[in-house]
């Protein structure tokens, strides 16, 4: 609980007692009592009980500058509570009328409160749920898998149903909205190839193949996997955040009672952009890479640009362009299924949409590196 | 009596749109006012005007006669920390308990213990009738128990006016009653101004002191007074139209 700077000690005159007759206490209340000024603690009137055995009855006697509200009310209450415990009686009849009416209102004891459904595992509960989570979790990404791969059949059939103007619109966001973010990235991507290859480079005097490396590690897989981190930060958090709050307003459910699979509706036009978009957004990727590293190696490195342009043909190969567009054609898939997936899945609440783009955007970059060196791998047995 | 509120040629907009034209009407102390009309004739719109949300196209807005719109910010601040709200849904922090909620305003401007403010949160569940529900979030809720336990937030530091929207929308007829209830029982027993934005007759005639009805089309006020009054004086037809759902035609 957070403490408040301007909590002040209580001052002890607010609250007095008095022994009318031995068995009845009296609890002389005067000053400010409201939620503004603080109270005294309940505990100090129960100390008076404990040391005195014999008495029965509280009664109460308030002053002309008594001032209070529901902050007074709940010491009433608390302390009902707690000298009930000792059967001893509360009476209220000296207490502000107002105040009197609300003591009389107020419940006759505290309600047992129920434990919250959403409780705290003990941990081998915990390690226990999350081994079935992560069957549960696998065999629900199957079958989101399966609903898509079903969609894009129907799609092939022409048979799909889906607005095509929604699918316009996603294409031009995940496609030219992103272009001024790539093209930050990835020209930046092709200065810092170019100044560090230079750092080893000049010690042989062969500085000139920094366009060897720049144009090979951008067209075969940095200019694809800077477009891929861009877009699942940038375009998978947005699907997960879309379909979230669609599923947080029941729109989902309405489509699922309309009778329209929204898998088809809203998923598969999603992954159709991302899919299409991302092969031709790592091709300007790799474009722009490459201009970066031409622009440092000829301004800054003082290298001919005719020579290094010949450098860069001759070095990049098409397998390697056909290696990268394969990388981004993957990752598409990645992004675009991630964010949808955790988008359909999201909890109906603000806190469920928060998670739900978080773990999109963490789900993709992983998937994306996992991706990354498992195509490497593939690359390498097979000698491209 | 004396006014609490007093709306001073009030113009409300959105940019170019203006929604509402001319409103005057004041609010007394320990009055229950409502604000009807039918759907999108801008009462909602007037709320968030005083509350704090939408400043005014033209006119002022005072709260004991101090023109809130025209302070600056900090006091304006210090005006809307004695209202209570309760909003449509309940607006409750979904990512707190009910304890929770209910505690944050307490802790931020009550000078009480931590184990006092759990006492008064008891309290204040215990009035909505939610005290066992404490420790639940609201997603575990239903619609009826989001509503009661957003008001035992808005009552949290005892305000001098509650503000409710739409406050029987979407509920059964039982727990629509029991809000009815509350909001008399908040008046009765606190002496709370209530102000709440409704077209639901029968909590605008369960309730209700005073009212103003907004028309869409004419963009004003077209009546004000006591709902069982203009109901059985009023000669406008569009009046008596809204208060009997349209079963009766009125004069006109």
């Amino acid at each position: 609980m957070a403490d408040n700077p301007i909590r002040k000690k209580m001052p002890p005159e607010k609250l007095a007692f008095d022994y009318l007759k031995p068995n009845i206490l009296q609890l002389k209340i005067s000053g400010d009592w409201q939620l503004s000024a603080g109270l005294p603690l309940v505990s100090e009137v129960i100390n008076q009980l404990d040391s005195h055995a014999e008495i029965k009855e509280v009664c109460f006697v308030v002053s002309e500058d008594f001032k209070w509200d529901s902050a007074f009310i709940s010491f009433l209450f608390k302390l009902r509570e707690l000298s009930g415990q000792k059967n001893i009686q509360i009476a209220p009849q000296g207490l502000p009328p107002q105040a009197e009416k609300l003591f009389k209102l107020m419940p006759a004891q505290a309600k047992k409160i129920l434990q919250s459904r959403i409780t705290e595992e003990p941990f081998l509960d915990s390690i226990g749920s999350r081994v079935i989570g992560v069957k549960d979790s696998t065999l629900s990404v199957l079958d989101f898998l399966g609903d898509i791969i079903l969609a894009f059949k129907r799609f092939a059939c022409g048979k799909a149903f889906f607005r095509k103007d929604d699918f316009f619109v996603i294409v031009q966001r995940c496609g030219a909205d992103a272009l001024g973010l790539v093209s930050l990235i990835t020209v930046l991507v092709g200065v810092i190839l170019a100044f560090i290859g230079a750092i080893q480079l000049k010690m042989f005097g062969a500085q000139i193949y920094i366009a060897d490396i720049v144009g090979i590690a951008m067209v075969r897989v940095m200019g694809a996997i800077m477009t891929a981190v861009l877009m699942s930060g940038r375009t998978g958090a947005s699907f997960a955040a879309e379909l979230g709050i669609m599923q947080a307003n029941e729109e989902i459910d309405a489509l699922k009672t309309l009778g329209i699979s929204p898998t088809e509706f809203l998923v598969m036009p999603r992954v159709l952009a991302l899919v299409i978009m991302m092969p031709l957004l790592t091709l300007y990727a790799n474009l722009m890479g490459i201009v970066g590293g031409f622009t440092v190696s000829v301004t800054v490195l003082g290298l001919n640009p005719i020579e290094y342009f010949n450098h860069t043909v001759a070095a990049v190969k098409l397998s390697n362009l056909w290696l990268g567009l394969v990388h981004s054609f993957v990752f598409g898939i990645i992004i675009a299924i991630a964010g949808c997936y955790r988008g359909m899945k999201c909890e109906r609440s603000s806190v469920g949409v928060g998670e739900a783009t978080t773990s999109a955007v963490v789900t993709s970059i992983t998937a994306i590196v996992i991706a990354t060196a498992v195509i490497t791998f593939v690359c390498q047995i097979i000698g491209i | 009596m004396e006014a609490v509120i007093e709306v001073k040629n009030i113009d409300l907009a959105y940019e170019d749109l203006v929604v509402m034209r001319g409103l005057n009407f004041k609010i007394n102390k320990g009055e229950i006012f409502i604000i009807m009309g039918g759907s999108g004739c801008g009462k909602s719109t007037l709320l968030k005007t005083m509350i704090g949300l939408n400043p005014p196209q033209e006119g002022k807005v005072l709260y004991n006669g101090s023109s809130f719109w025209d302070e600056d910010e900090g006091r304006r601040q210090n005006v809307m920390r004695r209202f209570g709200v309760l909003y449509q849904g309940g607006a409750l922090w979904s990512s707190l308990t009910l304890r929770e909620n209910v505690a944050l305003p307490l802790q931020l401007y009550s000078n009480l213990s931590a184990l006092q403010i759990q006492d008064l949160v008891l309290l204040k569940l215990g009035l909505v009738g939610l005290s066992e529900y404490a420790d639940f979030y609201p997603a575990e809720l239903s619609g009826g128990m989001k509503k009661r336990a957003g008001l035992a937030r808005a009552i949290a530091l005892d305000p001098d006016i509650i503000f409710f929207d739409e406050p029987s929308a979407g509920l059964d007829p039982l727990s629509a009653k029991m809000l009815d209830d509350l909001i008399l029982d908040l008046r009765d027993n606190l002496g709370t101004t209530i102000v709440v934005v409704t077209h639901e007759l029968a909590s605008i005639f369960a309730v209700g002191d005073n009212a103003i009805l907004l028309d869409a089309d004419t963009r004003a006020a077209i009546a004000q007074g006591s709902p069982k009054d203009l109901l059985a004086n009023s000669k406008d037809p569009r009046v008596i139209k809204f208060l009997t759902r349209g079963e009766k035609q009125g004069a006109g």
